[in-house]
């Protein structure tokens, strides 16, 4: 006993109990967490394993065929590419213009109420459902056919309250002396916006793109809802022409497949062959994903250090 | 406008500054009349009524959460930017007497002609030119060489000039507080406000970025009309010309600086300059 009265030696009783909940919750923690990426690290490796051997130029240069040893990804991954460029088109400034619009701009009511309860709840609506959802409107409705351009859309429709919620986010993080300086100095709500907060907003608003595109170009049920094809022996019009303007928008209009669905094709044939494919096209898949990421953490990276 | 009954027509200069020529009658650069204020249903401001000398440091002192940010704010219509804050009497921004807080004044009119410092330095995450020029930027100003000489006045003015002349295009965030405080000051100076509002200008900064900004404070005096609210008194009796003293809302004491501070009307006042309470 020391003589303030506290007992000493329970104080590095204490300490050492401390230290050893403080070990035991880390170790629970690593153990998690090694499971977790050990399980995908397998995948991942498993996929590359059988899959890397067998991409090269003609693999992504040809059409799919009967015959395994001449199947390739070519329409595959431009369908992808394709879809993913109406994807990113339509839902990038329409999911940005409606958060700033939520957070910004929307008197606080009950329809504004039923609004945000709605998009939190869109971003857990199956997919299906807005494949169901595209072919009745979309493609019968609107007559709009089994395209490229519908297939955009469906994919916009179901990662734009990804963009939505992160938007809104983003604004809301930023602290709202950044927003009382930008009044105070005599700025309108849109100059206030525009020069202060989207800027400030940016790298969190990239993020929820990233996320968005990531689950765009993985999904697969919409599309075989809205009549993607699963064997495709030709590529969609070019968008540019050699002809002034130079530009032409007839792709939007071409049937298309995806990667995810040419690998669904392949893995549910019986030969081997054909499964060692798929997962050479998921490893193509994979890394038209980790650009995507890619080029979205360099663009967060410079603003961040332009903002500083 | 002739100050009323709360100026005298002609207080005793600071002895601080007695080669100084002061003009012979002090006029209002704003005038609040009978202001209240409410944020919801809670009343902050009860009835206040008190001139802004033009040309002059005036001090707004009290105990914490005693309404002054709540009045100074009022001055640039900041409250507007939420919703359920309610505003009576009048704010006379002179010379035209425009009511600042009249329902009809658009709140951008008395933002474009008055500046506010935060308490907490706020710069933008922008470089440190662009933190200065954004006042202009933001009245349309494009000329690269209207801004630059802008951007450097105000600077100058802040004193911060020196320290930054060699990386105005580095973030403002690698100043350190005392810089940002008087970045921010720059920020305000930049469009040339005819009134300047300081919110502790200084509660976040150390003894010596202190002394920084309040000799600025009053090099700044010679030029602009500067309203400042400090919980700090010996702050206010270095340096303002005229001290407003607040407790719970109301306007206990309002006059030239050296009365106020050497001999006041109100006990309240007395007991909250010598330690008392507060
Ligand atoms: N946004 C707000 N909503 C409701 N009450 C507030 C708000 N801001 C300040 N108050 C209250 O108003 C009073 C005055 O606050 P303030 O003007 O910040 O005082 P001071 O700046 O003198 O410390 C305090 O009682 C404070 O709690
Ligand atoms: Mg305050």
């Amino acid at each position: 006993m020391s003589e303030t009265g506290l007992p000493t030696t329970d104080g590095r009783r204490l300490i050492a109990a401390a230290r050893r909940r403080d070990l035991l919750f880390a170790g629970i923690g690593l153990a998690v967490l090694f499971v977790a990426t050990a399980v995908l690290l397998a995948l991942v490796l498993d996929l590359v394993l059988t899959g890397a051997p067998h991409i090269d130029l003609d693999f992504l240069t040809s059409y799919p065929s009967r015959r395994a040893s001449r199947a390739g990804i070519l329409p595959a991954w431009v369908g992808s590419a394709l879809v993913m460029l109406v994807t990113a088109a339509l839902a990038i400034p329409f999911g940005i213009a409606a958060g700033l619009y939520l957070e910004e701009y929307a008197p606080r009511n009950r329809v504004t109420d039923v609004i945000e309860i709605n998009i939190t709840n869109l971003a857990g609506v199956p997919s299906i459902i807005y494949g169901l959802l595209a072919l009745g409107v979309f493609v019968y409705g609107f007559r709009l056919g089994e395209t490229i351009l519908v297939a955009g859309m469906v994919l916009a429709l179901l990662v734009l309250p990804v963009i939505v919620v992160a938007t809104r986010e983003a604004l809301r993080s930023i602290p709202r002396e950044v927003r009382e300086a930008a009044f105070a100095l005599g700025a309108d709500k849109w100059q206030t916006v525009s020069m202060y907060l989207l800027p400030a907003a940016r790298p969190g608003i990239l993020t929820g793109i990233i996320v968005a595109l990531a689950r765009a170009i993985g999904e697969t049920a919409p599309l075989v809802t809205i009549g993607a094809l699963t064997f495709i022996a030709f590529l969609p019009p070019p968008p540019i022409t050699a002809q002034p303007p130079f530009v032409s928008f007839e792709w939007l209009g071409s049937p298309f497949t995806v990667l995810p669905i040419q690998m669904f094709n392949w893995i549910s044939r019986p030969q081997a062959a054909f499964h060692e494919l798929a997962a050479a096209a998921g490893v193509v898949l994979l890394v038209m994903t980790l650009a995507m990421n890619g080029l979205a953490i360099y663009i967060r990276y410079r603003a961040r250090r332009l903002l500083g | 406008m002739t100050l009323a009954a709360p100026l005298p027509a002609e207080p005793a200069p600071p002895s601080a500054r007695p080669d100084e020529a002061r003009p012979a009658e002090i006029r209002a650069k704003a005038a609040v009349e009978d202001l209240s204020f409410w944020y919801g249903p809670k009343q902050v401001l009860f009835s206040i009524s008190m001139p802004v000398a033009e040309g002059c440091v005036t001090a707004l002192i009290g105990p914490s959460g005693c309404g002054k940010s709540t009045f100074l704010r009022c001055f640039n219509r900041m409250h507007d930017l939420y919703p359920g804050n309610r505003y009576a009497g009048r704010i006379l921004l002179e010379p035209e007497g425009i009511d600042i807080i009249g329902p009809k004044t658009d709140p951008m009119v008395p933002r474009m002609r008055i500046g506010m410092v935060f308490q907490k330095p706020n710069p933008f995450p922008k470089s440190i030119y662009e933190n200065v020029a954004a006042g202009l930027r933001i009245r349309g100003v494009r000329s690269r060489t209207v801004l630059d000489a802008q951007v450097e006045k105000s600077l100058r003015r802040a004193a911060l000039w020196e320290e930054v002349k060699d990386r105005l295009h580095a973030s403002a965030h690698t100043l350190s507080g005392g810089q940002q405080q008087r970045l921010c000051i720059a920020r305000a100076l930049a469009p040339e406000p005819e009134l300047l509002l300081l919110d502790e200008p200084t509660s976040a900064l150390d003894p010596i970025a202190t002394a920084h900004i309040e000799e600025l404070i009053d090099e700044l005096s010679r030029r602009y009309t500067i309203v400042v609210v400090t919980h700090n008194m010996q702050q206010a009796a270095r340096i303002s010309r005229f001290t407003a003293f607040f407790h719970l809302g109301r306007l206990i004491e309002f006059g030239p600086t050296e009365e106020v501070f050497t001999r006041p009307r109100e006990t309240m006042t007395q007991d909250y300059i010598t330690g008392r309470f507060g």
